[in-house]
């Protein structure tokens, strides 16, 4: 551990490549901190997000139309808006308007803090895709499939569940690994809301430290990272998924 | 998988090599004279060093400066809105010429960019907080939320001493409104950003105050590319800037603009006008 600190500070001092994530403990503490804040952030995104789609795209094909057009009123308003735009809308404008609660010191708090704001706005974002994704799904599940499942008496809701919805899902895959994708990209504007996540953190450390260059490396290899480990899962799990006789 | 990565690795490193950053101009001064204007980054958001009138024009006690130096060089002049945490960079790719945007001099920035001596102005770091928080001393801000601004240079120290949260946002109007809104218990910035916005008697800040002492003073300077400042681009800002102390006209502009007078430039004036 000391010996990898040293040779980051002779990087340093020898060729003024400036990673102090390595070598200074404060700095290090923020960079960790910042991407705990993002794996966690994103990873409770994504399961929210793919089960609002779930449970939208079911929504989608309810005989109520009540439940349609809510569902499409939904969708309209989160995949038409941008997402930093949301983001404002819900921290400065829904969380002033919400009633105060008291914090441990009595002070009158907003009760939603930024971080779960981020949690919200990124859920609702990406689910809206998600819905949309399933949609597709759903419907390219063979109209006679639905109708043995029907005739062997499920009813609507088992027959999304048992029959529908596990061949929608393998077809919907490919697309809903793009968006996942994109939905963790989309955690870095939690930066504007000042969530500590790996952009925000990186963003104090280049300002403290001045080594705008060295960090962008770091982000850019960081997200990589991320975004490769989630790739790497979601294709094992498509092949893993794969029914015999059954392509997509 | 692991061959992908490192592609995309490669990738990041390749752009960054070519990415060099370019060499300071042969002469700096000519270059403007001969663009005829001078491209200053300044704040929009600092009333009143540099904010945005009604008719959202940049103005303030710093665009007087700029337009002061426009004038002694003869040129037009035109204004960049830079924040915190990009200005440096701005000036070391070389979008602008100078910076005048309550700018602290600080050891680490001098190591990018050329600090234009004698320093123009001075301030220290202090909160904005409601007075119902009743804040008597730093240490309370432990484990609270505190708002700040993203790339201050007192952000670090201030949570390395005193360990609050920092909430920290892009622009001061957003950290405001998070103040505001309740969502922190203070706004720790320049205390005479915060002097400036109790003074102007706006109702909303009626019931707020900055109750603690005032650290951390630091000088503010002008900045040209670090390349610039033994150049005669950066030798002309450095006589400016003696002039400005010595003729008073750092005084003249901070009473303009309802400043509260520093004694820091009292005491540059006394000192460079007995020079």
């Amino acid at each position: 551990m000391e010996a990898i600190a040293d040779w980051f500070k002779w990087l340093n001092d020898a060729h003024r490549i400036n990673l102090s994530i390595f070598y200074d403990a404060f700095d290090r503490g923020k960079f960790l901190g910042g991407l705990l804040t993002t794996l966690k952030l994103s990873a409770i995104c994504l399961v929210t997000s793919v089960a609002i789609g779930v449970v939208g795209a079911w929504l989608q094909g309810s005989r109520f139309t009540f439940a349609r057009r809510i569902m499409q009123g939904y969708i309209q308003f989160f995949r038409n808006t941008p997402p930093l735009v949301q983001l404002y809308f819900f921290y400065f404008a829904i969380g002033n308007l919400l009633p105060r609660v008291t914090d441990a010191y009595g002070q009158a708090v907003p009760p939603v803090s930024n971080f779960a704001w981020a949690i919200v706005s990124f859920s609702f974002f990406a689910g809206a895709f998600n819905v949309e994704i399933f949609r597709a799904g759903v419907e390219a599940v063979p109209r006679a499939t639905v109708e043995a499942a029907e005739a062997l008496g499920y009813s609507r809701l088992k027959a999304y569940i048992h029959v529908v919805l596990p061949l929608a899902f393998r077809i919907s895959l490919p697309a809903l690994n793009n968006n996942l994708v994109n939905l963790i990209k989309t955690t870095t504007l939690a930066y504007a809301i000042g969530v500590p996540e790996l952009l925000y953190v990186s963003a104090q450390i280049w300002s403290d430290v001045l080594n705008v260059r060295e960090m962008m490396n770091v982000l850019l290899v960081a997200y990589v990272a991320i975004v490769g480990v989630l790739v790497m899962a979601m294709n094992r799990w498509e092949r893993a998924m794969r029914m015999p006789g059954y392509s997509v | 998988m692991i061959r992908k990565f490192a592609a995309a690795v490669l990738f990041a490193l390749a752009a960054t090599a070519l990415a060099v950053p370019p060499a300071a101009a042969q002469n700096a001064l000519e270059k403007i004279k001969q663009r005829g204007t001078i491209i200053v980054g300044v704040k929009n958001d600092y009333k009143p060093w540099g904010f945005l009138d009604p008719s959202g024009k940049i103005v303030g006690m710093e665009i007087d400066l700029v337009q002061d130096v426009a004038d002694r060089l003869g040129v037009k002049f035109e204004l960049v809105p830079v924040v915190a945490s990009n200005r440096m960079e701005f000036l070391q790719q070389g979008r602008i010429d100078l910076i005048i945007a309550t700018l602290g001099d600080t050891p680490q920035r001098r190591q990018v960019i050329g600090m234009v001596e004698p320093n123009y102005y001075a301030g220290g770091t202090n909160v904005l907080a409601p007075k119902s928080a009743g804040l008597k001393t730093w240490n309370e801000l432990k484990g609270r939320k505190v708002c700040a601004i993203q790339g201050a240079y007192y952000n670090r120290r201030v949570t390395q001493e005193y360990g609050p949260e920092l909430v920290a946002f892009a622009g001061i109007p957003e950290a405001l409104t998070a103040l505001q809104a309740g969502n922190c218990i203070a706004f720790v910035y320049d205390n005479t950003f915060i002097e400036s916005t109790l003074a102007g008697g706006d109702p909303k800040w009626a019931s707020y105050e900055m109750p603690l002492k005032t650290e951390d003073e630091q000088a503010w300077a002008i900045a040209v590319p670090l390349g610039e400042l033994n150049s005669p681009y950066g030798e002309f800002m450095k006589k400016v800037s003696v002039e400005w102390h010595k003729t008073g006209k750092l005084l003249e502009f901070e009473k303009k603009w309802g400043i509260k007078q520093s004694p820091f430039l009292v005491e540059m004036n006394k000192k460079y006008k007995a020079m």
